[in-house]
């Protein structure tokens, strides 16, 4: 069974939630190809060609699929469908975007958000914000399956596949790119960081969220993040919300700080390696999935925990 | 124009769900249901845009079983103008759920069918997107804001890095997303008048769709549990246990 792996980049460097994806990819049977759609994403195919147990990587290279955009790529997606017996993308909003398309225009069910193969046709995914696990077989003959990265290890990048040019116009006449806004800057991406801050409501103003914050997250080399209650506050833009409809991670240290730990919160953070939880409430939710609690002021004992880091 | 906006009962979103001992799925026995807090939003959003003079109708639907018609009317009492139930006891999945909703876009002929961007009991993500290629139309996902000019749509999007714009031509599909807006209240004379509102009952065949689920679930589990931690009483301890304990930092 081979399977097609859509690559999560943006167009100059490959994210690492495909080579977890990879992963799972390469649990479904025997190998797997890249697609890159982007434009001028060279040096990203180069990367893919990379990764372990890749095959090839097709590189289809054309403005309309500069942004990404669902309905050009997924019928790029769909025109190489019949190559393949699955296709697998991360769980990015990328792919949660396109993947649901291709799937219904090849008539199957899509498998979202897996955590688990079981077999080749067999996987375990989330149901109720983690609160549950499904174990689901699906009778598609072709599947169409998005990953849940942090449920993966990255795959190793020793690999020397070969890259092909995929030559696709598409014909897009209902959709197109108009802006975009991105966070950018320095900081650690949260969804693969190995160290994630997160600040909730208790901060109490946008000042106080990134006074006390950054230094913190700038000594351990972290990546921010908050609770939904603090994005919706207006402390922290919305893609730094770690939540069941936010960003799932799950990295090494996890420091949750002012966060009462409501389940959608939890949903997201909860197979984090080790969680720390700082909050006033020693009856706090957050508590009961932490390792390391400690009750008390966060504005005392966050700048105290960044000094004591010298 | 007629927005249409589908619409799911599912379990209350304050409720702690329990999984059957036996493994063969959620408890749904004597637990508070609610409309899917997604498509609140959806609802609401279809309502300013009629509010604003964009939209004539707004017809909320929805997939399920008899009881389904309290969230109809839920719909109708935030302030949409007519539901209809496709009655059905099974479990739909989202693709005969976009199937079935292509047939009713292609009776009604709105020009947006706006979606929550998931159900927060399958937790799927699907829907919308199926719909939209079914249809052929352009799909804002996870919208963070709603621009409707003439002939088109700008959906601002909710995305990894941040916010994305998209502007799509009519008729479309947009999913929401949380911070699109924040969903009134039914007030109790709304809630009366929507008991008089015109709710239409059907069934998956009436539309030609037949349901046939593509997925078996074999075993539903609990998530694995961590072990429970320690409080520790000072920085310098946590700071010490990270280190030393947890080899964290």
């Amino acid at each position: 069974m081979t399977t097609l792996l859509i690559a999560e980049h943006d167009n100059k460097a490959l994210n690492e939630a495909t080579l977890r994806a990879a992963s799972a990819a390469a649990k479904l049977g025997d190998g797997f190809d890249v697609l890159v759609a982007g434009e001028g994403a060279g040096a990203v195919a180069e990367e893919a060609a990379k990764i372990a147990g890749a095959g090839k990587v097709l590189n289809a290279d054309n403005a309309a699929f500069a942004h990404q955009l669902a309905e050009p790529v997924a019928d790029l997606i769909v025109s190489l469908a019949d190559g393949y017996d699955a296709i697998v993308a991360p769980a990015t909003s990328n792919w949660k975007n396109t993947l649901p398309r291709v799937a219904a225009l090849l008539d199957v069910m899509q498998i979202s958000d897996i955590t688990e193969v079981v077999s080749g046709d067999t996987f375990v995914r989330p149901i109720y914000a983690g609160n549950a696990f499904q174990k689901v077989q699906t009778s598609d003959a072709k599947k169409v399956i998005t990953v849940r990265t942090t449920a993966f290890e990255a795959a190793a990048t020793d690999g020397s596949a070969s890259v092909e040019a995929v030559d696709n116009t598409p014909n897009n006449a209902i959709s197109s790119f108009k802006s975009e806004q991105l966070a950018g800057g320095d900081r650690v991406d949260l969804a693969s960081a190995k160290v994630v801050v997160s600040g909730g409501r208790a901060f109490g103003s946008k000042e106080k969220f990134n006074e006390l914050l950054e230094p913190l997250a700038d000594k351990l080399g972290a990546a921010l993040g908050a609770s939904r209650a603090a994005v919706d506050a207006g402390y922290a833009p919305n893609d730094w919300q770690v939540g069941q409809t936010g960003k799932v991670v799950a990295p090494k240290l996890y420091i949750a700080i002012g966060i009462s730990g409501a389940i959608q919160h939890l949903a997201g953070m909860k197979d984090s390696t080790t969680i720390v939880a700082i909050n006033s409430d020693e009856d706090a939710p957050i508590f009961s999935v932490a390792d390391y609690g400690l009750v008390g002021d966060l504005f005392e004992l966050v700048p105290e925990l960044t000094s004591a880091l010298d | 124009m007629k927005i249409l906006v589908p619409v799911k009962r599912v379990v209350d979103y304050n409720v702690k769900i329990r999984v059957k001992a036996d493994g063969t799925g959620v408890d749904l026995a004597n637990v508070k249901m609610s409309m899917n807090p997604f498509d609140e939003i959806a609802v609401e959003e279809a309502l300013k845009l009629k509010e604003a003079g964009k939209a004539e109708e707004v017809i909320v639907v929805s997939i399920g079983p008899e009881k389904a018609q309290e969230t109809l009317r839920t719909g109708l009492a935030m302030g949409a103008d007519r539901g209809i139930l496709i009655k059905t006891d099974e479990t739909v999945e989202p693709l005969d759920v976009a199937k079935l909703l292509k047939a009713v876009v292609d009776e009604e002929q709105p020009q947006l069918v706006i979606l929550g961007k998931q159900a927060i009991d399958d937790d799927a993500n699907q829907t919308g997107q199926m719909l939209g290629a079914l249809l052929g139309w352009g799909q804002g996902t996870f919208a963070y804001d709603v621009e409707l000019s003439g002939d088109g749509v700008d959906v601002t999007r909710e995305v990894d890095g941040g916010l994305q714009t998209v502007s799509l031509s009519l008729p479309a599909i947009i999913t929401t997303d949380l911070r699109l807006n924040e969903p009134r209240y039914a007030s109790l004379p709304n809630i009366m008048k929507a008991k008089k509102k015109p709710l239409d009952v059907k069934e998956p065949g009436d539309y030609g769709v037949e349901i046939k689920n593509r997925l078996t679930v074999l075993e539903t589990t609990e998530p694995p549990k961590r072990k429970a931690g320690i409080k520790v009483g000072s920085v310098a301890e946590l700071v010490d246990k990270l280190k030393n304990e947890a080899g964290a930092i």
